[in-house]
């Protein structure tokens, strides 16, 4: 099969979409980057094309088909509720089904690469320890992007069932961290005082966005067609990462928590609880990236610790004063007055 | 690593001499201090987050601190007797199958102090759907090595070559009452035996005398149990008579006896597939395990002295 030539990145105007255009337009194989989103872009775009369209409608069939596009890279995929539920739900879903319709019709198309989220996995107390890409939630996740990201996963398989032609790589991503990340996540992680659920300690991961693009890049350039999870190695309970971030945390009931998070958005601009996060940060979850690493011969530079130690050195977190405290008092005890 | 250079970054900042440098050392040094300077590196590492857990949550900095308190109760207060050690591989993936009493899952701890002093290995026991949904108990269990009952877990611990531990009897046998004790109830739906097979690892039966005597549960109110969303729930002689007194597990005295090994090896990985062969091999070990239990009882003898 030919190589990809013209690329089209959705929701290149956010971080990820930038930073995979750049990527991918570094690769002189690649004859165009065309980026399109529904707002212009922040940062300068390079030799990416840039065009304003809205894919939730047709006009985005228009740009597919009169620039010869052979690879989609869909990163349209909102997992931080800015505006109202229901237009996060309409760019989501709807979006991916105007894309995946303008794809099927298109004669030149033979790849599509999906950003997906480990969320369709949902977090429930039976979950099985870790999950591989053949298992089915325990708890199907009923709201938010999660429910978004299982629908247009489902999507993408319809297609895929009309199209048997194209590679298509769908990839179910942990949640990213590093310096340039901002997220509800990130928001949560530099609170002034952390809420946690009373009772519950989840084991996270975490993937570093140099590895999440390297990785959406070789999927681009390269075919590996499949279900992948990606996530950096190792897991990170709770505890212990707002422990390494030296945050003071306060454990709430989890009733509790949802309507803080509630007022807290309200009053302090605080980034609120979605109903996924809540369950994340209870229940908390851990993806299998075997078939990743095999597939690719490659694993991510970063592993879940050390994405999660460089967004809190980029973040200027990581003050621990009762640590330093124990430091002082145990140097007291051990050097016997040495100092 | 990142974190770990960052906080080796601190330590400098507040001229401090590495802790576990200095533990590590023959220092000559009176008990006392070592014992603090181990507490405070131990309470260091807590509060900086600076430890290791697996991806089935396994916290063993954390495990091997809490480890002094069922050891107690293993030592001193049930007296336990370990038999059949033998019959533990040093290393490598099997499935110990132990039979399951006592009203609270004491035994589950104890079995695992034993294993873990005496084969010197840590046990990954597969705990129910219940001990993950309770606040604390989930989070505990999961930092003390254990991971929910189901198949994909136990496979993924003994493909990483661990020693993981089951009772296929679960609250049937946990919650039977003294009236039942020491008999063996069903055995799951095979489960554990299936999931050996696939693994190609051998099962070690296990039976533990003692653990029916702690909490002897003479009658159950399941009212009270449907209400709070309890499998049962127990009255003793001492619980809820004598209120927070009445979780003292009586002390019994306690035997944990290996037996060896049931060789699946004359049998493929196709034949998890075949329930005729799970069946008769859970019978199997249900057998033995029961002929275990009825031999070691007459061993110990009386219950308590």
């Amino acid at each position: 099969m030919p190589a990809a030539r013209i690329v089209l990145v959705t929701g290149v105007s956010r971080f990820l979409g930038a930073r995979v255009a750049n990527a991918l337009q570094a690769d002189p194989g690649i004859e165009r980057v065309i980026g399109v989103d529904t707002v212009p872009p922040t940062t300068s775009l390079g030799r990416t094309e840039f065009v304003r369209v809205d894919i939730r409608t047709p006009s985005i069939a228009k740009v597919i088909a009169s620039a010869e596009v052979d690879t989609v890279v869909h990163l349209n995929l909102v997992t931080a509720p800015s505006g109202s539920r229901a237009s996060m739900k309409e760019l989501n879903v709807i979006g991916t089904m105007q894309l995946l319709a303008a794809c099927q019709r298109s004669p030149d198309m033979r790849k599509l690469v999906v950003r997906s989220s480990a969320a369709v996995y949902g977090s429930s107390p039976c979950d099985p320890a870790v999950f591989t890409e053949e298992d089915e939630p325990v708890e199907a996740p009923s709201s938010g992007y999660a429910k978004d990201a299982v629908e247009v996963e489902g999507y993408v398989r319809g297609l895929k069932r009309r199209r048997s032609d194209l590679t298509v790589s769908i990839l179910r991503f942990a949640n990213f961290l590093g310096a340039g990340v901002d997220s509800p996540l990130t928001r949560y992680f530099r609170m002034p005082v952390v809420p946690t659920v009373l009772g519950f300690d989840p084991r996270l991961q975490f993937v570093h966005e140099d590895d999440g693009i390297e990785v959406l890049r070789r999927m681009t350039v390269e075919d590996h067609p499949g279900t992948f999870n990606v996530a950096g190695d190792g897991v990170l309970v709770l505890s212990q990462a707002l422990r390494r971030a030296g945050r003071p945390t306060v454990p709430v009931p989890s009733p509790a928590m949802g309507l803080l998070g509630d007022v807290g958005k309200r009053l302090g601009g605080l980034p609120g609880f979605s109903a996924e996060l809540l369950r994340w940060l209870t229940y908390g979850r851990v993806v299998d990236v075997e078939r990743l690493e095999h597939e690719l011969r490659w694993r991510p530079k970063y592993s879940s610790e050390a994405a999660f130690a460089e967004f809190v050195h980029a973040n200027g977190l990581g003050q621990n004063l009762v640590v330093d405290l124990v430091d002082r008092l145990s140097g007291a005890v051990t050097s016997g007055g040495r100092w | 690593m990142n974190a770990h250079d960052a906080f080796d970054g601190e330590d400098q900042g507040a001229q401090v001499i590495p802790l576990r440098a200095m533990s590590a050392e023959p220092a000559e040094r009176n008990p006392v201090e070592r014992t603090i300077a181990s507490g405070l590196s131990f309470l260091r590492r807590r509060l900086a987050g600076d430890y290791e857990v697996d991806e089935f949550g396994f916290d063993q900095d954390f495990s091997e601190a809490l480890m002094p308190i069922p050891r107690a109760f293993y030592e001193h207060w049930f007296r336990t007797e370990l038999r059949g050690l033998e019959n533990i591989p040093a290393q490598g993936g099997a499935l110990i199958v132990a039979n399951h009493s006592g009203t609270l899952p004491v035994d589950a701890l104890m079995l695992q102090v034993g294993v873990h002093d005496y084969a010197h290995r840590n046990l990954r026991l597969l705990g129910a759907d219940l001990v993950y949904q309770v606040p604390m108990l989930g989070h505990l269990s999961r930092k003390a090595g254990h991971t929910l009952a189901c198949q994909a877990d136990a496979e993924r611990l003994l493909q990483k070559g661990e020693l993981v531990g089951v009772f296929p009897e679960g609250f049937k046998g946990v919650g039977k009452p003294y009236s039942k004790r020491y008999k063996l109830q069903r055995f799951g739906r095979g489960g554990f035996v299936a999931t050996a097979l696939k693994a190609g690892i051998p099962i070690i039966p296990c039976a533990i005398v003692g653990a029916e005597e702690i909490y002897p549960k003479i009658a159950d109110l399941r009212p009270l149990a449907r209400l709070f969303g309890f499998p049962y729930f127990p009255i003793t002689p001492t619980w809820p008579l004598f209120g927070p007194l009445g979780l003292i597990p009586l002390p019994s005295k306690w035997m944990i006896q290996f037996g060896e090994p049931v060789d699946l090896e004359e049998y493929d990985a196709d034949a998890a597939e075949d329930p005729m062969t799970v069946f008769n091999l859970t019978d199997q070990v249900r057998e033995t395990i029961q002929q275990m239990l009825y031999d070691t009882l007459l061993r110990r003898g009386p219950a308590f002295f």
